[in-house]
């Protein structure tokens, strides 16, 4: 395998990662707070291409509208999707929550496949991020440089709002200490409607984009970038923000690299990213950039 | 009489009743019906021996399709002649020595079963080395590994392509047979200090541990036994649709077994029964929602998918609003049904 | 208990559904079932095979002077549900004739109980050999995959005149594993060399592990019989790599999505098929493209060719048949000589497979364009 192609894969390895990232900061914001691993994440990411493809096809909206519409959709279906199936059970024990969520999941999968069809339809992709251009002899579609560099510059806006206002202080204070959060007077019914708003609106990007490489959407699109997005999460250390999108590239590149040296080995790619994350959570649960978790149980 | 010696008449008594139904479902009943009855019997096999597991141990295990995938394949690839696995293995030939084993379907079941309890013990250590949700993905983590290898291994499982022409060895005596089986089983254990020792696991585990109670042992019993039980019921599965493929065992099984235990009530097997039967028998029953159904003038076009999302609704109301399910984590009893009767007399 | 009660309500919900049933047979019908996995993760070809069934009822809505009702059972692209769904059909409902599975190994799930009850089914779509091995009462209206594979292998040699196929290969599906093989032995055995095997899985997005593998072994032609979702993609970051050599595929590739999801990628695919507009030179075909295009305004694909074709071909065993018995109905299915179908004509063979020209299609200027059939 010559340098070329090596740089080739590398670079894919790096967008397949950053989309990864993407989703999996949902996961790990979520989990962060409640303790959850929310089924139903992946699932938003088929949402938020539906949506575009209906607000493109049936309302002939241009990209730029329908793109940032179906973000905050899916926004908005994240907050329902907690208030329907996850704040009821605020008090109750984690295994109803984890049943609740692959509910959820199934629901949503269900519902599309009722409502829309089961028939793959294309994603339209907007001619601007068709153009492939040429590095040194390695063909680069432009897409495979926008979305890291859209990835990151979500990251550090995220980071931001985490770190420097009142609200992210609050998320924070909330995922060190539920209990103790909620007696210091902070509402947060609000604080978690936040997170699942950002979450899902970060894993609506993340579909979108997705979607753009991989123009073809079914309603259940979102099962394996979903848990691969989970492993990512849980690589990089599940509830650490840069830890998701960093174990998003670590899983996007080892998985692309592998199957690019070991080519016999593609139809495993699957299990393999399992055994990573078997293995991961035996011997080195905090992950990557993990803060130690207290087990509570 | 002694309480003791009145269930155990009792409970005789019902398995043969039982028996008798089903002999007259056997010789009278139609085809439909019987697959049906066969369908409640496997599905009851698995929830009860899921239900042990994830109900009285309180463990989430979301990989139980690799025990079934395991099971229905070890029992497939046993009772198919050296002939019919000729013919079948047509990409790649099978390994020896299974290319000349053949056994009987009943001794297959218990290699079934065994497979499987040994692929168990050996997922156990990683399994069990951790709690809660990480359990929970490492255990859907090794049923999808399973999942894939059998679609890899074309030279064991026959990849893709799959196993067909099974004999229907599967008939109503062996499913409900094994069903009541797994079921006394499964109450013995969960009625003996064992049982006992796994519910105050679930309850508090380091409280039990305070006590004495070593729960890595207990949980490994429970999870070879619950192993064990969905490898036959696997082999069952095999010989009831006369043929698999790796698609057959994906997650969507494994929901289907939640389902069950979740609105049957976690933590009773009475409620795995219940929870099985209504499923079963729920899923075909509620077929009509998807055909065209004609109310007065008003005629409905069907639409196919609606039981699946009224199965994810039902899911999702039992877990928030009826978080026991049916029966909670009560049992049926004999003593139950006595003191509603002697209340009636009163 | 709030459990207790909604699972009473939906008890009843389940009765009153199986009166409901019952109650709405009034009239005299002649029943022909369908099994097809509506929803699932096969979903898209039943609803395909469902909507070409549906408009062939519409232009042959009865035989034999009874309507003729169609029953619909959803498969879930499951097994249980396969053989469930058979045995209800067979069983409560009484069809004379099945259609169905879309996937051969949902319709060996099922066919054994149609077989048992002897009920003739034909599977529109089903390719693996072991469909109708060893059955009586099973047909299709497809051709089967060792004879597809073969003539998939000599265009490549003699009309394409390629030497050294690159072979890529969805392990999930055993559609695509067969064909290969079939292709794979025949390209060997006329001089042509496999300098690359590679494995994709259905639902894989990304390809470019194996396309750098590909392209690295310089075929002069890639062999990717797999399903149109897969196969557009592929042929996109194909073309995005810089592999510009031709793409052949099978009969699963041929829907609109493919053009509609490939693009320009997908020009000059070459395809083995069952059905172009253009080779479709029965009347029948013609009558019913129409319908359809009137109906659903797309393009017509294999699929609801095929499901059509099932439907027209158990009708006319029914009218040749002049009965609804299962065993007279199979008879005149087997001896089906020249049928005049949607998807060309069509003689049974002996084993319910039947002998059918293969059509060779391409994609040019973003439409399917005919280029030549191969006869059996």
């Amino acid at each position: 395998m010559n340098i070329q192609i090596f740089i080739q894969q590398l670079i894919n390895g790096f967008t397949l990662g950053s989309l990864y990232g993407l989703v999996a900061i949902g996961y790990t914001m979520v989990y962060g707070i409640l303790r959850l691993i929310n089924f139903a994440h992946g699932d938003l990411l088929m949402v938020a291409t539906y949506v575009v493809i209906y607000g493109m096809a049936l309302f002939s909206l241009p990209w730029y509208l329908s793109f940032p519409l179906a973000v905050m959709v899916t926004g908005i279906v994240g907050i329902l999707l907690d208030r329907v199936a996850y704040k009821p059970l605020r008090d109750a024990p984690r295994i109803s929550l984890l049943i609740s969520a692959i509910g959820a999941s199934f629901l949503l999968e269900n519902l599309a496949l009722v409502i829309i069809g089961g028939v793959p339809k294309p994603f339209p992709r907007p001619p601007i991020f068709d153009k492939v251009i040429d590095i040194y002899g390695v063909k680069v579609q432009v897409l495979t440089i926008y979305t890291p560099i859209t990835t990151i510059i979500l990251l550090l806006g995220l980071l931001y709002i985490v770190h420097n206002t009142k609200v992210g202080k609050a998320m924070r204070a909330a995922s060190r200490d539920f209990e103790t959060t909620r007696l210091m007077g902070i509402n947060l019914d609000r604080v978690i409607a936040l997170t699942f708003m950002i979450g899902s609106s970060l894993a609506a990007a993340g579909g979108i984009m997705w979607a753009m490489k991989y123009p073809q959407v079914n309603p259940f699109m979102g099962i394996i970038p979903g848990l691969k997005a989970f492993i990512a999460a849980v690589l990089g250390g599940i509830g650490s923000i840069p830890g998701a999108v960093i174990g998003g590239f670590v899983l996007g590149i080892g998985e692309v690299l592998i199957v690019a040296v070991f080519p016999g080995l593609a139809q495993y790619r699957d299990a393999f990213a399992f055994l990573v994350l078997i293995l991961l959570l035996i011997f080195r649960p905090t992950g990557i950039m993990g803060e130690a978790i207290v087990d509570k149980t | 009489m002694i309480r003791e010696q009145r269930n155990l008449i009792l409970n005789t008594l019902t398995i043969v009743l039982l028996f008798v139904i089903l002999w007259l479902f056997d010789r009278y009943g139609t085809d439909y019906q019987i697959r049906i009855l066969n369908n409640i019997a496997v599905f009851i096999t698995l929830a009860v021996s899921y239900n042990l597991i994830n109900g009285i141990c309180g463990v989430l295990n979301l990989g139980p399709n690799a025990f079934i995938t395991i099971g229905a394949y070890t029992s497939a690839l046993l009772t198919m002649s050296p002939a019919e696995k000729k013919i079948s293995f047509i990409i790649e030939p099978l390994i020896w020595p299974l290319n000349v084993i053949q056994l009987p379907f009943g001794a297959s079941l218990v290699v079934a079963g065994i497979v499987a309890t040994v692929f168990a013990f050996f997922i156990s250590y990683p399994v069990f080395r951790v709690r809660g949700d990480y359990l929970a993905i490492v255990t859907l983590g090794f049923g999808e590994v399973v999942r894939v290898l059998c679609n890899a291994l074309q030279n064991i499982t026959n990849g893709p392509l799959g196993l067909k022409g099974l004999k229907p060895y599967t008939n109503l005596w062996w499913s409900w047979g094994i069903a009541v089986l797994t079921i006394i089983i499964v109450q013995r254990l969960i009625n003996s200090s064992w049982g006992r020792a796994m519910k105050a696991i679930r309850e508090d585990e380091t409280a039990a541990k305070a006590m004495g109670i070593d729960p890595f042992r207990h949980l490994l019993l429970a999870f070879l036994i619950s192993a064990f039980f969905s490898g036959v019921a696997g082999g069952l599965l095999a010989h009831l649709i006369t043929t698999i493929s790796p698609t057959l065992f994906t997650f969507f099984l494994t929901f289907n077994l939640l389902m069950i235990i979740v609105v049957g009530g976690l933590g009773s097997t009475t409620g795995a029964v219940i929870g099985a039967t209504l499923f079963a028998w729920g899923n075909e029953a509620l077929r009509f929602v998807e055909s065209p159904m004609q109310i007065g003038p008003l005629h409905i076009p069907g639409i196919p998918g609606m039981r699946m999302v009224i199965f994810s609704i039902i899911l999702m109301v039992v877990i928030i609003f009826a978080r026991k399910g049916i029966m909670g984590q009560r049992e049926f009893s004999w003593d139950w049904i006595f003191s509603k009767i002697r209340s009636q007399r009163i | 208990m709030s459990a207790k009660r909604f699972l009473l309500a939906m008890a009843m919900l389940g009765i009153a559904g199986l009166l409901v049933n019952s109650v709405a047979q009034a009239e005299e019908t002649i029943k022909i079932g369908v099994y097809l996995p509506m929803t699932g993760s096969v979903a898209s070809y039943g609803q395909m095979e469902w909507s070409g069934i549906q408009v062939a009822h519409e232009m042959k809505p009865t035989v034999l002077g009874k309507k003729i009702e169609l029953v619909l059972v959803d498969t879930k692209s499951d097994k249980i549900e396969a053989a469930n769904a058979v045995t209800r059909l067979v069983d409560k409902e009484k069809v004379v004739a099945i259609i169905g599975e879309a996937i051969s190994g949902n319709t060996m799930a099922g066919n054994p109980i149609s077989e048992a009850a002897k009920i003739p089914s034909v599977s529109p779509t089903a390719t693996n050999p072991l469909v109708t091995q060893g059955k009586k009462y099973a047909f299709r209206a497809c051709f089967i995959d060792p004879f597809q594979g073969e003539v998939a292998a000599r265009f490549a040699r003699n009309e394409l005149k390629a030497t050294k196929a690159a072979v890529v290969i969805d392990v999930a599906q055993d559609y695509c594993v067969g064909l290969a093989n079939f292709f794979v032995k025949e390209f060997v055995k006329l001089g042509g060399q496999v300098v690359s095997t590679t494995y994709i899985q259905t639902g894989d997005q990304d390809f470019s592990a194996q396309l750098s593998a590909i392209k690295a072994a310089q075929p002069d032609i890639i062999y990717a019989p797999n399903y149109y979702t897969e196969d557009a993609l592929l042929a996109k970051q194909a073309r995005d790599l810089g592999i510009n050599v031709p793409i052949l595929t099978g009969d699963g590739a041929q829907a609109d999505e493919l053009i509609k999801i490939g693009g320009k990628a997908v020009e000059n695919m070459y395809l083995t098929a069952h059905f172009h507009k253009q080779a479709a030179n029965t009347q029948l075909a013609k009558d019913f493209i129409k319908a359809f295009e009137e109906k659903y305004k797309k393009e017509l694909s294999a699929f609801e060719a095929l499901g059509a074709d099932a439907y027209f071909m158990i009708v006319t065993a029914i009218e040749k048949a002049g009965s609804t018995d299962g065993t007279k109905i199979r008879d005149a299915l087997s001896s089906l000589k020249d049928f005049q179908g949607v998807s060309g004509t069509i003689t049974m063979g002996p084993d319910g497979n039947p002998v059918k020209s293969v059509v060779i299609n391409k994609v040019e200027n973003g439409k399917f364009v005919y280029v030549t059939t191969v006869n059996p």
